[in-house]
């Protein structure tokens, strides 16, 4: 995308461009789209080892039956911040801000996103959630609701609630102004020939994400106010003593938190959908039907909210009807698997590391969605609701959904964003070791659910302890492969190898330029006259 | 948008609508010292209603502006409704 003179002058990434700024100011003030998305990733390296160490404790609680390491009290605060934590600060903000805000201008043809001060701005709005976060981990004690906030008992707990859900509430407008930016994006900013039809699925994907931000997000904004309302006013929305209803709360949450779950999702498998092409040299199959199915999901996945409620006392006409609607929201993402292993089928596959995080997220996610749909059928989810089963289903999808895919992205990109590469033999071992320990951390929780152990309790019966003890096993060995993954990914990028140029033989415009980008990303706007993923 | 086709709303325009608007408040205000029974609400919801369109259509410039705009706001107000019949699904059948 050079013309011969830009080609002729010294190429000057965007890690080199200070703009006339000094030290940490070089990042805290550029409304450049790749180092906001930098400053993301670092934030949520920090948060996320917060959020993991915090897993871990609560494994090694849960390693005997009794009090081990923490008490009830403090077992209601470790889950709760960690849920707080992993969803707000890490899944839902992850691969939109980090992946989102790198790549998107870039895949487009744009030289930036439409508002670059506003974006700024969201990052600024992040950390102001993260810092009111931290401000309820002291004072009264941190919460001890869940990350769900669930009243009555959000608005009669005495610990620190209202920093966290203030925290919540805040981190959305984060999502909100990150989403519309997105948006507009998209719609203004793509390079001349860039049609719908010929735009990546990554983009796309970005694209259905940004809608739920926008349309969904406000709802958990207004619900967690009211909250806040109850609280401080006692207003009465969700206390039955006064005529309200805590099923609304429950009704509103999800209306926001389940479409939440496919802000995390989507981007996922966008970039799942930018990988697989790219190692089995292969044009995406079905590209349509993956944007139509990623917009269905978008769309469907706003209206099965309620089945996190179908042992909460609803009508019986809404238990069948989100039931419906969640076994419907099943096809789309069935589509998606089926076209990401039709690519495959007869492709000439390359396994490097990227595609073994990709290939790797295809087995995991599958796994999470069967048991989603086990958990969307009335009758088995009565037995199996508020069970270790729901924490295993959970992180199938959303540790296992988001996570692989997005150490798939990072290493998929990585001599994008950092113009080096990192050592193949370490991330291959930090991938087969992360996949061991993940798969024997959560796998033994199915089990246990449908034996009937619930979640959230510090303690359990004697018969549960063998598979507890091969979980907390396998909470230390997925740590294991999560310190060489992120070890070898921090040495690589301060000093890894130059990376060659498109070293995957990728199709997309961030492929044909220079790598890392320049500040601008491309000297002249690409003009594209042909679909992406078109492999010689 | 070109800038020939930039439409400009008068101030004149913008008065008139901001009197409208703080009629119908008062309107707003009023209706609640008469007894409607069980159009209360409906009264209530109208008038906010139409506060809404007038502030989307003028304010927000959605009268003058180029259709996708107002298709997403339609689509965002499809949404926001049929999310509401589908809760009723729960609280009117109980």
């Amino acid at each position: 995308m050079t013309s011969q003179t830009s080609e002729s002058k010294v190429h000057k990434t965007y890690l080199e461009e200070d703009m006339g700024r000094k030290g940490i100011f070089k990042w805290i003030l550029s409304t450049d789209h790749k180092r906001i998305a930098l400053l993301y990733l670092y934030s949520m390296m920090v948060w996320f080892t917060v959020g993991v160490v915090l897993g871990l404790l609560m494994k090694l609680e849960l390693i005997a039956p009794g009090k081990t390491l923490m008490g009830p009290q403090a077992y209601n605060a470790t889950f709760t911040v960690h849920g707080v934590i992993m969803i707000f600060l890490i899944v839902i903000p992850g691969l939109p801000a980090v992946f989102g805000n790198f790549l998107l201008p870039i895949q487009i043809g744009a030289k930036d996103v439409a508002f670059p001060r506003l974006n700024l701005f969201s990052w600024y709005i992040y950390v102001l959630g993260s810092i009111l976060v931290i401000i309820s981990l002291f004072g009264n004690g941190p919460p001890d609701t869940g990350w769900t906030f669930y009243a009555p008992y959000s608005f009669k707990t005495g610990t620190n609630m209202l920093p966290a859900a203030l925290g919540a509430f805040v981190l959305g407008f984060s999502s909100i102004l990150t989403g519309l930016n997105f948006i507009v994006t998209i719609h203004r900013m793509r390079a001349p020939g860039m049609t719908w039809m010929k735009m990546p699925l990554f983009p796309w994907s970005i694209y259905g994400t940004a809608w739920i931000q926008l349309l969904a997000t406000p709802i958990v904004g207004i619900t967690l106010l009211m909250v806040a309302g109850e609280r401080i006013l006692g207003i009465g929305f969700f206390d039955p003593a006064k005529g309200g209803d805590p099923l609304l709360y429950q009704h509103l949450f999800w209306i926001y938190s389940h479409p939440a779950v496919y802000i995390m999702i989507l981007p996922a498998m966008g970039a799942i959908s930018e990988i697989i092409p790219t190692f089995t040299r292969k044009t995406i199959f079905g590209y349509k039907a993956i944007v139509i199915s990623t917009l269905a999901i978008a769309f469907v996945g706003y209206f099965v909210w309620a089945h996190h409620m179908f042992t909460s006392g609803m009508s019986g006409t809404a238990l069948f009807t989100f039931s419906i609607l969640t076994f419907l929201v099943a096809i789309p993402s069935a589509i998606k698997v089926f076209n990401w292993i039709t690519t495959m089928h007869k492709g000439s596959i390359s396994t490097e590391v990227p595609f073994q995080w990709a290939a790797s997220f295809i087995f995991i996610f599958m796994i999470g969605g069967l048991t989603g749909l086990v958990l969307g059928a009335l009758a088995t989810d009565v037995h199996l609701h508020d069970t270790a089963f729901v924490v295993a289903h959970f992180h199938f999808i959303v540790f296992g959904g988001v996570g692989f895919a997005f150490f798939g992205a990072i290493h998929y990109w990585f001599p994008v964003i950092y113009g080096r590469m990192y050592d193949n033999s370490w991330a291959r071992t930090g991938w087969i070791v992360f996949f061991i320990g993940f798969v024997t951390l959560y796998g033994p929780m199915f089990y246990l659910g449908m034996k009937g152990m619930p979640r959230r309790y510090f303690d359990y019966l004697e018969e549960f302890h063998g598979p507890n003890i091969i979980s907390t096993f396998g909470a230390l060995v997925m740590i294991t492969g999560l310190v060489i993954i992120v070890t070898n990914l921090i040495k690589s990028a301060r000093s890894g190898p130059i990376a060659p140029h498109n070293p995957w033989g990728g199709t997309n415009l961030e492929w044909r330029i220079k790598s890392p980008p320049s500040l601008e990303n491309f000297d002249e706007i690409p003009v594209i006259d042909k679909a992406t993923y078109k492999f010689d | 948008m070109s800038d020939s086709s930039h439409h400009i709303v008068s101030y004149r325009t913008y008065g008139l609508i901001l009197v409208l608007l703080l009629c119908l408040t008062g309107i707003s205000v009023a209706v609640t010292q008469i007894e409607l029974t069980r159009w209360t609400m409906a009264v209530a919801l109208l008038l906010a209603s139409t506060k809404s369109f007038i502030v989307l259509a003028i304010f927000m410039h959605l009268k003058f502006d180029e259709k996708i705009f107002r298709v997403m706001v339609a689509f965002v107000f499809l949404v926001f409704a049929a999310v509401i019949i589908v809760t009723f699904l729960d609280y009117a059948f109980r």
